[in-house]
């Protein structure tokens, strides 16, 4: 099981967590003015890299609050934890 | 007798199903990826169109990707004319394929329970029950009770957790023995000159004026006509190589065994609601599989806490189960695409084709998806049973969506 550091409760089992899609894939400001390839994009094509990925995460079971994670997903290794609204860390 | 009658004995192996072949410099097709689903294209390319100057890639050893990491379950009671017609295909080929293969499948048809937990299961299993009538489909509405005769050691308690309300039935449906099926199919193709070429990885894909013109291994480089990616968790790698992306979604599929128990279960047992599904192996082990982790990965390996739930859910259906003990467990990475159904066909590039998005169910559709892409190799045109399962469906949205069907977690 995983132990991801929730930024306000600190490190909690993976349980406690709910895990959410890929972050920064933020709504478009006006779907009307995509086309239907653009629409498309935005509804079904999501990061799915082999390496470091910024995901959203929920700490459902504890303050109930959203943030993102940094993991690598090769090997599960949390690389950073970031509140919304901060910029994506810097893994590298 | 019966290729399948024989294998009441033992088999006995030849000391070679096939050759390791070395890559040569050039072929007609390069399947890359040498599981089920490669294996079988390749079969049918020689088998139902004649081409056989084709190379199938491994970047391990054959199947031993997902085809060793599923829980070999297959049936075609699928709620959507496009994806039953599919899967029909494919147990239609299932029935004949120890046949048309000459090599013990162990495919045994002990039909699939489906269960409902709640009136909704129960609304949406009596409409795929009459959906699956109207295309052809064995199936059948059971109560519990007659669930319960079909599989003697479910325990239909209404004191149950989630109490089992009812089930659709499909008889036809059953299991293989996965690694038979890479052989037979292997041994197959090998025969009719496919070079099957394994520790060999794909690290580019060359892509000229738009066309695919072949690609660089760890083997060095294999000029190609056409190119088929038949990677499942792997798609996605494989398609950013050649530019352009795939809706899919990467994650841990598990599953588990038991040491080998007396026969005690005689039928697949599948849950929806508590994402669990039981058989029991000819051996004699309990295959157990969950639905899929949450969390993207290519691990093949998942979290202890999907498989704590799924035992006990599996308890409660199966008080019997208690004393079995584990043997084994392990995830395979398997692609799930938005509709819970495969992805198909053709890609932005000339002459390279896709297959994949099968997600938690692509062994039952093995030998279907193999025709499939085999006559889209030949002919450069979607296969009739193809053609709803094309990449355009996420620009033209006309999904197949068979998240009900498709009976784990999505």
């Amino acid at each position: 099981m995983l132990l991801i550091a929730c930024p306000w409760c600190g490190p909690r089992d993976e349980a406690e967590f709910h895990y959410g899609p890929e972050a920064h894939h933020d709504h478009p400001a006006d779907p009307a003015l995509l086309s239907d390839e653009e629409w498309g994009r935005y509804l079904f094509f999501h990061d799915n890299t082999h390496g470091p990925r910024a995901e959203r995460c929920c700490h459902s079971a504890g303050c109930r609050r959203w943030f993102h994670t940094v993991r690598d997903t090769a090997h599960h290794e949390i690389l950073a934890v970031h509140r919304i609204g901060e910029p994506k860390p810097e893994t590298a | 007798m019966s290729a399948d009658a024989r294998a009441a004995d033992a088999v006995e192996h030849p000391e070679w199903l096939w050759h390791a072949a070395e890559p040569k410099k050039s072929y007609d097709v390069v399947i890359v990826g040498g599981g089920g689903h490669g294996l079988a294209t390749a079969h049918y390319l020689a088998r139902n169109h004649g081409i056989t100057r084709v190379a199938v890639l491994e970047k391990g050893w054959l199947a031993g990707g997902n085809m060793a990491r599923n829980t070999a379950i297959i049936r075609s009671n699928y709620l959507l004319d496009a994806s039953a017609a599919l899967y029909e295909h494919a147990l239609k080929l299932w029935e004949g394929l120890a046949e048309d293969l000459d090599y013990p499948l162990l495919f045994s048809q002990r039909g699939v329970l489906n269960l409902a937990h709640s009136p909704q299961d129960v609304r949406d299993g009596v409409r795929r029950v009459e959906a699956n009538a109207l295309n052809g489909v064995d199936a059948e509405w059971l109560d519990a009770e007659q669930a319960r005769e079909v599989c003697p050691i479910l325990n239909i308690s209404p004191e149950a957790r989630y109490p089992v309300l009812g089930a659709t039935y499909q008889p036809r449906a059953g299991i293989a023995k996965h690694d038979h099926v890479a052989w037979g199919l292997a041994r197959s193709a090998a025969a009719a000159g496919v070079d099957l070429v394994e520790n060999c990885e794909v690290t580019g894909i060359d892509v000229r004026a738009g066309r695919v013109t072949g690609v660089r291994t760890t083997r060095g480089v294999i000029a190609a006509d056409r190119v088929a990616l038949c990677a499942a968790g792997h798609s996605s790698r494989l398609a950013a190589l050649a530019g352009f992306p795939l809706p899919l979604q990467s994650h841990p599929l598990q599953a588990l065994v038991t040491e080998l128990l007396e026969p005690v279960h005689p039928t697949v047992v599948m849950s929806n609601a508590v994402h669990a599904y039981v058989s029991q192996a000819h051996k004699g082990e309990l295959v157990l599989g969950a639905g899929i982790d949450a969390y993207n990965a290519y691990t093949q390996r998942g979290a202890f806490h999907i498989v704590e739930r799924q035992m006990a859910a599996l308890l409660e259906l199966f008080p019997l189960f208690a004393r079995a003990h584990v043997l084994r467990a392990w995830a395979g990475v398997v692609d799930v695409s938005p509709d819970a159904s495969p992805v198909i066909g053709h890609t932005p590039v000339e002459h390279l084709y896709v297959n994949c998005g099968w997600g938690t169910g692509g062994f039952k559709a093995t030998p279907a998806a193999g025709w499939v892409l085999a006559h889209t190799l030949a002919h450069d045109t979607a296969h009739p049973l193809g053609a709803p399962f094309g990449l355009e469906r996420f620009t033209t949205g006309a999904l197949v969506d068979e998240h009900g069907a498709a009976a784990v977690a999505h």
